[in-house]
């Protein structure tokens, strides 16, 4: 819960832009991007993000999202969160 | 890819392990340095840290565990509107297993009661939806990494015209607690790691009123093996100097100021509690959150107001039961003033298993961490190098 996972934003669901698609490790799910809703920072399909439960908090690089997914995977912590964005599906 | 495994090369920790040894030799003194985030915790016991660092350092694992400072009263008030049969109640996976009075959400769940895990608020706003005729009520805790999440979703219910949508908000921020560990005079601390990912909504700067008030170095830290190494050398390295200063180690990902959208949402849907209480610390003032008038309508603690009384008058008539998590003294294990292992119920009535005190539910818990890494000193990088 408190350590971010990384996500690359795939495409835009709504018009606003508010919500994204997210691939998260392979696995898609619909992210909000409110929060990083800024003038000097705009968001594209491409880009990397840290996301807290379902909610991208910052713009990273491609190197960073590694970097975390990796720290993430020797804590065992990205099979949790995976497994916790996978259980969604079932709700 | 070079960049990341410079994070975790071996010569390279190594290498600052010897400058922080050099450096702790010189000055001849003990060093006390808080790790406040559960993050950090993990990653130190994970990766053996300790073992590289010379026994005048101390590290001391910080309030920064959400699960594990909230009091057992916060989670029997939510098993107690979970008992409501139209509540759906949702929670963070972390939470499931922390112990009330009357068990954990997932006993609980187990005797009957309607509990499901959600890895987002947005997964209980969509139960809502899908369920209109039930409450479906999201247990909220945590700082303001995910304070933001609960407040941008409540405006979405409050968008959505949901009217069966409420929160049972438990947030928490990270400055007062570190403040209260400090004016403790029981401990005695040089300096802090500062956590990295509540630094993405509420930026590095906050930490300089704890440098300015107290002295104290802070260093904002990532959580790499190495991250954590240089954070401890830059403390030293101001502390041998007699310096307090605030500095970002993690400032490829955490800015100095605040994400303004989140300040915004957070200052626009909740507003500060006079105190609230804290496991292991007691009560702190103006530590933790609550929905703002405004939005009562979406507060579980404003629509479930009975229940909650009812568990209050049945709590107080029996002043309640006296069990094991009573008895344990996570508190002192919070505090830094006992170690894990130290604790009569570690590793017995306590495990991550079975466990008795928060400390040990949550992989971010000081217990938990020591148990599954420390007991036998598996680590990643001491092993064979």
């Amino acid at each position: 819960m408190c350590l971010a996972i990384p996500g690359k934003i795939e495409s835009f669901v709504d018009a606003e832009e508010r919500m994204a698609v997210a691939d998260i490790s392979g696995v898609k799910r619909q992210v909000s991007v409110d929060l990083l809703r800024r003038e000097d920072e705009t968001l594209k399909v491409g880009d990397w993000v840290l996301i807290h439960v379902g909610f991208a908090m910052s713009k990273i690089s491609e190197s960073q999202a590694k970097e975390q997914l990796e720290i993430l995977t020797m804590l065992g912590e990205a099979q949790k969160a995976m497994e916790e964005i996978q259980d969604l599906e079932v709700c | 890819m070079k960049y990341v495994d410079e994070y975790r090369d071996p010569e390279l920790i190594k290498a600052t392990a010897r400058e922080i040894t050099a450096l702790v030799e010189k000055s001849g003194r003990l060093f006390r340095i808080m790790e406040v985030c559960g993050g950090h915790t993990h990653s130190i016991y994970r990766f053996g840290l300790e073992q590289l660092l010379p026994p005048a350092i101390e590290l001391i694992h910080g309030p920064g565990c959400p699960v594990c400072i909230l009091p057992m009263e916060r989670v029997d008030e939510g098993m107690a509107i979970a008992a409501d049969k139209r509540v759906i109640l949702t929670a963070y996976g972390d939470m499931m297993r922390v112990p009330g009075h009357q068990g954990s959400a997932l006993q609980l769940k187990a005797r009957g009661l309607d509990i499901r895990m959600v890895y987002s608020p947005l997964d209980a706003l969509k139960l809502a939806q899908i369920n209109p005729e039930r409450e479906v009520v999201f247990f909220a805790i945590g700082f303001e990494t995910t304070a933001p999440a609960t407040a941008l979703t409540v405006l979405k219910a409050r968008e959505l015209g949901l009217t069966n949508f409420t929160a049972f908000v438990n947030h928490v921020t990270v400055i007062p607690p570190m403040r209260a560990v400090l004016d403790d005079p029981k401990l005695q601390l040089d300096g802090f790691i500062g956590p990295g990912h509540v630094a993405t909504v509420i930026g590095a700067s906050s930490y300089e009123e704890i440098v300015r008030d107290y002295k104290k170095p802070v260093i904002v830290s990532g959580f790499e093996p190495l991250d954590i190494m240089q954070s401890i050398l830059m403390l030293l390295r101001q502390l041998s100097a007699g310096e307090a200063r605030l500095e970002n180690q993690y400032s490829r990902v955490v800015p100095f100021a605040a994400n303004p959208v989140a300040s915004q949402v957070l200052a626009e849907v909740f507003e500060l509690r006079d105190s609230f209480e804290w496991r292991g610390l007691g009560s702190i003032a103006n530590s933790a959150v609550k929905l703002r008038e405004a939005f009562s309508q979406y507060d579980a603690e404003v629509r479930f107001a009975h229940l909650l009384a009812a568990y209050h008058r049945q709590f107080e008539l029996s002043s309640g039961p006296s069990t094991a998590a009573h008895e344990a003294p996570c508190g002192d294990v919070l505090k830094g003033l006992m170690k894990p292992k130290s604790c009569p119920f570690f590793g017995k009535e306590c495990s991550p298993e079975n466990p008795v005190g928060a400390l040990m539910v949550s992989s971010e818990g000081a217990c938990a961490a020591y148990y599954n890494y420390a007991r036998d000193k598996q680590t990643v990088i001491t092993n064979g190098n």
